[in-house]
């Protein structure tokens, strides 16, 4: 019941067994707590992307687990450079994923091009000009606590969005 | 197995291919490393030598190469793209393997009809590398078993290292400048 208890709208009875709450709330309780994400890494970004995936970050503690499709996924965590190249694949994958889902923008060079923006004319300038993004983390590349801050903004996100309009 | 300094690979070479072998450079003069150039339509004949013949045995070409020379104010392959190959020598010496000897060779290819033979089938390790070339520099190896671009997209246009080349404005419907 512990975490039951943080959600809005909610009171638990003394004698237990029941809780109010509302659709909305529990769904977006649901939601937040079980974002899982695709198994998807593109450069060095990726690197630091692991790490927080791994035992010192360990960022499954927020219910995050990796997916080997992007059927099975919430979130697509952009982790690197996009090529032109990769743009198109990025868009194929973020267009398989069910609704509703998210993307974090993870690093320079998925935010706006990073070192690539005026040389590279293999580089996509920012991978909001392909798919909308919902967090953009800032780095090069970003540290995993800088990864965590991110995906507790996505978590901030997804508590206050209202079914009506999601 | 003995090594040949470069200064005698050249002499062998000039006397078995004559006046296709041109010069034996360095650049900078006396300090650089040192390259032989030989005519591009004699390339393939001079690397499979020197990959067969008992003295040299270069089992192992380094890199392959490719330069767009067209800014070389002064230079008499001025306007050229030139294709350079770094082979050497590896040999077991006791329990561990060794670089014998190497050597570097450089050919040079007109801007207007870059066309080289290819050495694919001397070394495999030239597939990969005449890929990559033809796809940043245009060069056509022919001869070579599967030239296709290697990095960029198949439907990319031109060839993005040299030096004239202008990034496009969109790519597949995405704008590319920043």
């Amino acid at each position: 019941m512990g975490l039951l208890n943080k959600l809005d709208n909610i009171e638990s009875f003394e004698t237990g067994n029941f809780v109010f709450s509302t659709v909305e709330s529990l769904l977006n309780w649901g939601r937040l707590s079980s974002i899982w994400q695709m198994g998807f890494g593109l450069a060095c970004c990726a690197i630091e992307f692991m790490a927080a995936n791994a035992s010192n970050f360990d960022m499954m503690r927020f219910g995050v687990i990796p997916r080997p499709s992007p059927r099975h996924s919430d979130v697509i965590i952009i982790s690197g450079t996009v090529t032109l190249k990769m743009a198109t694949r990025v868009k194929r994958l973020y267009e398989q994923m069910p609704d509703p889902k998210y993307v974090i923008s993870m690093g320079s060079c998925s935010n706006c091009g990073g070192p690539y923006w005026e040389h590279g004319y293999h580089v996509l300038k920012g991978v909001d000009r392909v798919i909308p993004v919902d967090v953009y983390v800032p780095g090069c590349p970003p540290r995993p606590e800088a990864l965590l801050e991110g995906l507790i903004r996505l978590r901030d996100k997804v508590r206050h969005q209202s079914l009506s309009k999601a | 197995m003995n090594a040949v300094p470069i200064e005698a690979i050249h002499a062998d070479l000039q006397s078995k291919f004559s006046d296709m072998i041109g010069d034996l450079r360095r650049e900078p003069a006396e300090t650089g490393t040192a390259y032989i150039i030989v005519k591009a339509e004699w390339i393939r004949d001079v690397c499979l030598y020197l990959r067969d013949d008992p003295q040299y045995l270069m089992n192992n070409l380094n890199l392959l190469s490719c330069v767009d020379f067209r800014e070389m104010k002064g230079q008499e392959y001025q306007g050229q793209l030139g294709v350079v190959y770094h082979m050497s020598s590896l040999q077991p010496v006791g329990d561990e393997w060794k670089t014998i000897h190497s050597v570097a060779i450089k050919s040079y290819v007109p801007l207007s009809d870059p066309h080289i033979p290819s050495v694919a089938r001397v070394w495999r390790t030239a597939d990969w590398h005449e890929r990559e070339g033809y796809d940043m520099f245009g060069i056509i190896f022919d001869g070579h078993p599967d030239l296709r671009r290697i990095l960029l997209p198949s439907d990319w246009e031109g060839y993005p290292l040299r030096k004239d080349y202008k990034v496009p404005d969109y790519y597949n419907g995405m704008k590319v400048p920043y």
